[in-house]
């Protein structure tokens, strides 16, 4: 018997080179995937561009430079002009003479903030109440998922601007110049998602037989869902959190629009086509742009989201 | 006097002296506790019942045995006969709802363990009481690493520092005969057979050098030659680390080759003890005798139909007061429907639960 087992060791190891992680098999099959791999670099390309677009714009997002409205005669300068070159305002100006190109390099900070921390809030939220319904099932899962459930059906906008007006005085408002208040009231609204994706993978895994196998060495329950069964469920939560930036950028663009959250000077996307509105007919390119950004933003992260959940489904494993 | 009974109780003394001598050779600090408590796991009166809607079912109905210090002990039956419930129970494992241990005492070292807090009892499982389940497909976590999973009881119940674990955790892995068990060590299940993560899953239950080792169905989820090999690892270490094993097998051939000592059980109830040669030789109950004859044999005609015992067991909601085997057994008679025989001694500890077979029976 011993002669067999050496001479198996050898293409076992073959065997076990050849294999890889559950996550490296799920990036290859992502790689596969050209929209995907396209959103997920335009998703790159926005967040570095939310870290380094203060620093290589132009123009500071609120210097107005008077002397080209002036000379344009009191209007906004049109993009690609031949004034526009001229002043170095490529993509022209607002009716203040501040740079446009500057201004959506500001609200491309603005906007992937949302992106970022509207997710830790819904991970910090969502994780834990679905995991605590879905593990203990019974009265605390009815109960969370009642919560659960009246947060769905109460309208988002409502409670995000009830939410933006109680607190708009205090010291939490206030944080980041307005922000923090607006990334928290849309995370509060939208952890229900993956919560009841936590839940639900809970309510399988629990069953499986691997977990009473760890109740049966003695691990403690807060062990075995955190390193059992959290890790198992983590692939419907990366998609679903990556589903939810559009989400939380469209939101945010929509309070922005409505005049809550960010504060004039500052300028997200969604501020950005809410000043432009008004000169819409005259002079398309203020909405136009922030427009166009929102919707890059919005199918870059769509695409990176369906391509993860084609990669991280088990399903598909070895096909394609 | 009579000599006789003069005899008895020195013979019981150089049993007594030999024991003693086997410590001294041995002076391992657990062979003292076998001085003080005489038997490892005490189950007295153990009745493990499910609350359905259908109603209660008595999966486990007043079970009594003992297993002593190193010892292996068999549990066989057909499938639903409550052999795993059992050892649930011993674990306290069962799903709670619906299951829950009604009655009885289960004494684990001389402690009541169903009363335990469920704290101190998670303290016992996996340290004191290891577990092998029957699929080791799905009960390795298919995102962890198996050096992992084994270094997980040792983290959870051992104050090592986690160089001393990971250590612990390779030399685990070559004694359970995984090759090359450094490189082996950041591997995932999926990357092992079937054989090799029964192997893994032996590493884990033996990790905290458990005094029992319950070990349930370990070889049926396996092919016939790994079932060889995966027997002779659990015979082997076992014997190694002094550990009691509980195996739980419908296979009494298996059963016979690893065990001291065989409980037979059927409906819920243990119906026939004894040691494997008088279980063998003499066994005192039909359903034994069905098992036993639903072995295939060497000498079985080619080709010839495999014997099976007729029917099915019981649904264990509402039981008469019957001996529950008689549906199926070929010498029922009217007392067998009427009521239920107690497990009656036959020779030494040989016990079975059977009118015909007593001594005024009508089964020779």
């Amino acid at each position: 018997m011993a002669t067999r087992q050496e001479s198996l060791a050898p293409s076992a190891s073959l065997i076990a080179r050849r294999s890889s992680g559950v996550w490296r098999d799920a990036f290859g099959r992502l790689r596969k995937n050209k929209l995907a791999m396209v959103g997920a670099v335009i998703a790159l390309g926005l967040l570095t561009l939310g870290i380094v677009g203060p620093m290589i714009a132009p123009w500071p997002y609120q210097v107005q430079d008077q002397n080209a409205i002036i000379e344009n005669g009191y209007h906004p300068l049109k993009p690609f002009a031949q004034l526009a070159w001229d002043t170095g305002h490529f993509l022209g100006t607002d009716e203040l003479g501040r740079d446009l190109f500057s201004r959506l390099l500001d609200g491309a900070q603005i906007s992937m903030s949302v992106a970022l921390v509207v997710q830790v809030v819904v991970l910090t939220i969502g994780i834990p109440i679905g995991a605590l319904a879905g593990w203990f099932g019974g009265r605390t899962d009815n109960l969370l998922m009642r919560i659960t459930d009246i947060t769905y059906a109460f309208p988002d906008l409502l409670l995000i601007i009830l939410l933006s007006i109680a607190f708009r005085e205090t010291v939490f408002g206030k944080a980041l110049n307005g922000l923090l208040l607006v990334f928290v009231a849309i995370g509060l609204t939208s952890w229900v998602t993956v919560a009841r994706l936590v839940r639900g993978q809970l309510l399988s895994l629990k069953q499986m037989e691997f977990v009473e196998a760890a109740r049966a060495l003695g691990v403690r329950d807060r062990t075995i869902i955190s390193r059992h069964l959290l890790p198992n469920a983590i692939g419907p939560v990366i998609v679903a959190i990556t589903l939810g930036v559009p989400g939380a950028i469209l939101a945010e663009a929509t309070l922005a629009y409505i005049g809550i959250g960010v504060q004039p000077p500052r300028a997200s996307w969604g501020s950005l086509i809410n000043e432009g509105i008004r000169w819409m007919r005259s002079d398309t390119h203020l909405v136009l742009f922030p427009a166009i950004a929102i919707a890059t933003a919005l199918i870059a992260f769509t695409f990176l989201g369906d391509g993860l959940r084609d990669a991280l489904d088990p399903k598909l494993k070895g096909k394609q | 006097m009579n000599p006789t009974v003069d005899q008895a109780p020195t013979a019981e003394a150089a049993v007594d002296i030999s024991l003693q001598d086997h410590l001294a050779i041995e002076g391992h600090d657990r062979d003292l506790k076998r001085a003080k408590a005489e038997n490892l796991l005490e189950v007295r009166n153990l009745s493990t019942h499910f609350f359905t809607p259908d109603g209660v079912v008595h999966a486990v109905d007043d079970v009594s045995f003992t297993l002593g210090y190193g010892e292996t002990l068999g549990l066989v039956g057909e499938s639903g006969c409550g052999k795993t419930v059992t050892a649930l129970s011993i674990s306290r494992l069962v799903p709670d709802p619906p299951g829950k241990i009604v009655s009885g005492e289960i004494l684990f070292e001389g402690q009541d363990v169903v009363t335990l807090p469920s704290d101190a009892m998670r303290r016992l499982r996996g340290k004191e009481i290891g577990f092998i389940f029957q699929d080791p497909v799905t009960s390795l976590n298919p995102t962890l690493t198996i050096g992992y999973q084994i270094a997980e009881p040792i983290r959870q119940h051992m104050n090592l520092p986690s160089r001393a674990a990971k250590d612990r955790v390779v030399e685990l892995l070559s004694k359970v005969g995984i090759p090359r068990p450094k490189d082996r060590y950041g591997d995932y299940p999926h990357q092992f057979s079937g054989g090799m993560r029964q192997r893994v899953m032996i590493a884990i239950a033996l990790s905290c050098d458990p005094k029992l080792l319950l070990a349930d169905e370990p070889t049926t989820a396996l092919d016939v030659t790994i079932q060889a090999q995966i027997l002779e690892l659990i015979q082997r270490l076992s014997e190694e680390f002094k550990t009691a094993v509980l195996l739980i097998t419908h296979d009494l051939g298996i059963a016979a080759g690893m065990c001291d000592h065989i409980n037979v059980m059927y409906a819920g109830r243990i119906v026939e003890t004894g040691t494997v040669d008088q279980l063998y030789e003499n066994p005192r109950m039909p359903y034994s005798w069905g098992l036993l004859d639903s072995l295939p044999r060497l000498d079985d005609i080619r080709g010839g139909r495999l014997r099976t015992i007729e029917g099915l067991p019981p649904l264990l909601i509402n039981m008469p007061d019957a001996c529950r085997f008689n549906p199926r057994c070929a010498y029922t008679r009217d007392i067998c429907r009427e009521k239920e025989p107690e497990l009656t001694t036959r020779e030494d500890d040989h016990e079975a639960r059977c009118w015909g077979t007593q001594s005024d029976g009508w089964i020779p």
